[in-house]
């Protein structure tokens, strides 16, 4: 009985006339059919439209000037550019302006923005944007830094200028040539050298303490930021090494599965190689990673003079 | 001929560097190599001779130029 009384109720519902269905939001196809059928389209919008006062079209458009934002963070940047495609011309500084509130905080942010946005023919290197890959390494504001590591001043009225790691020859813009410090990283044969295989025939296993040895010398992203800070590494960069491979270099003779410490030791034992070191600590400074290549180095020379 | 200055015989012995690793390339293709190399060092030649560090530059491509065409995996060249 009560299933019949709903379903009566129901299609009284559907007879309820015409006046009450339109006040629903979904008129029924049928509905829109007629009113369709017969009109041309030019006569509807115009009948949906007549309520509508015309807007004149200066009121309209969307173009307008842009607003400037009364809060925004204008900051200067001068950056060194120089394309070997035109090897007559001379390097010069460029600058760009960028608004610090639509900008990540890091130095990397703001290079990145203004290549997608500004200049893409702005030529840097760059990759993991956190410090782990050592490519963004310039100078920033007169110090050796990762890109990505340096927070942008947040003060707009110092302008920063931004260069290419000092005394390096230039591929292009902020890109700087380390094909000699490559070559001498090389030289110091950064890898295991063992004659003897391990005692049990698996893994070359250390102590702890051993271990630990490593430690602040394995960090090491080779970014090249201590070697171009380095004024004793700019005017001997063809022999003196530098403090990064002197680090790297340390990394191996204190490692105590290495069995060539001493066949290491003695090709650092010259005039040029290690003793152009002048404990002028700049390395230890600027380094990004918080690392101490000038301790790495003073121990190599501590080691060089009990050993002799 | 006057006495050539420092970074003028630079220029030279790379370009006879350039000329030399030519004969070590096969001898169909030798032609090739030296053509290559006229042509590159042509391109420069309405250089200033006073723009020293372009100069430097361009020998510093060179040489880098130089060193991986000299490989003996490189047998022919184009351009």
């Amino acid at each position: 009985m009560a299933l019949r009384l709903a379903t009566r109720r129901l299609a009284l519902a559907q007879q309820a006339p015409k006046v009450f269905r339109r006040g629903m939001a979904t008129p029924t196809a049928s509905d829109t059919l007629a009113h369709t059928k017969g009109e041309p389209l030019s006569t509807i919008s115009e009948a949906t439209s007549a309520s509508r006062a015309p807007i004149p079209p200066s009121k309209t458009t969307t173009i307008k000037e842009p607003e400037t934002d009364p809060q925004a963070k204008i900051k200067t940047f001068h950056i060194y550019r120089w394309n070997p495609d035109e090897p007559t011309s001379k390097p010069k500084m460029q600058s760009y302006t960028l608004d610090l509130n639509k900008t990540g905080p890091m130095m990397l942010d703001a290079l990145i923005r203004i290549k997608n946005e500004v200049d893409p023919t702005l030529t840097f290197r760059r990759s993991c944007r956190e410090g782990i890959c050592g490519s963004c390494a310039m100078n920033i504001d007169g110090v050796n830094t990762l890109a990505c590591l340096c927070r942008i001043p947040t003060e707009t009225a110092k302008e920063s200028r931004i260069y290419p790691l000092p005394h390096t020859y230039v591929v292009k813009d902020l890109v700087p040539d380390l094909t000699q410090f490559y070559k001498q990283y090389k030289s110091i044969k950064p890898y295991l050298q063992r004659d003897t295989p391990p005692p049990d025939g698996r893994e070359n296993r250390q102590s702890k303490a051993d271990r630990r040895k490593l430690d602040g010398l394995y960090e090491c992203i080779l970014c090249a930021c201590c070697s171009t800070s380095c004024p004793s590494y700019w005017w001997n960069s063809e022999e003196y090494l530098g403090p990064a491979v002197l680090l790297q270099s340390y990394r191996w003779i204190a490692d105590s599965r290495d069995e060539k410490t001493a066949a290491r030791k003695d090709a650092l034992n010259n005039s040029m190689s290690l003793y152009r070191c002048h404990t002028i600590l700049n390395c230890s400074r600027t380094c990004p990673k918080g690392l101490n290549p000038a301790l790495a180095i003073a121990e190599i020379k501590k080691s060089m003079a009990f050993s002799s | 001929m006057a006495r050539l200055s420092g970074l003028q015989r630079d220029v030279l012995t790379l370009y006879r560097r350039c000329l030399r690793a030519c004969r070590t390339k096969p001898t169909e293709t030798r032609a090739n190599f030296e053509r290559f190399t006229r042509k590159e060092f042509g391109k420069n030649m309405a250089l200033d001779k006073k723009d020293f560090g372009t100069i430097e530059f361009l020998l510093r491509k060179g040489t880098r130029q130089l060193e991986i065409y000299e490989q003996a995996g490189v047998r022919n060249i184009a351009g």
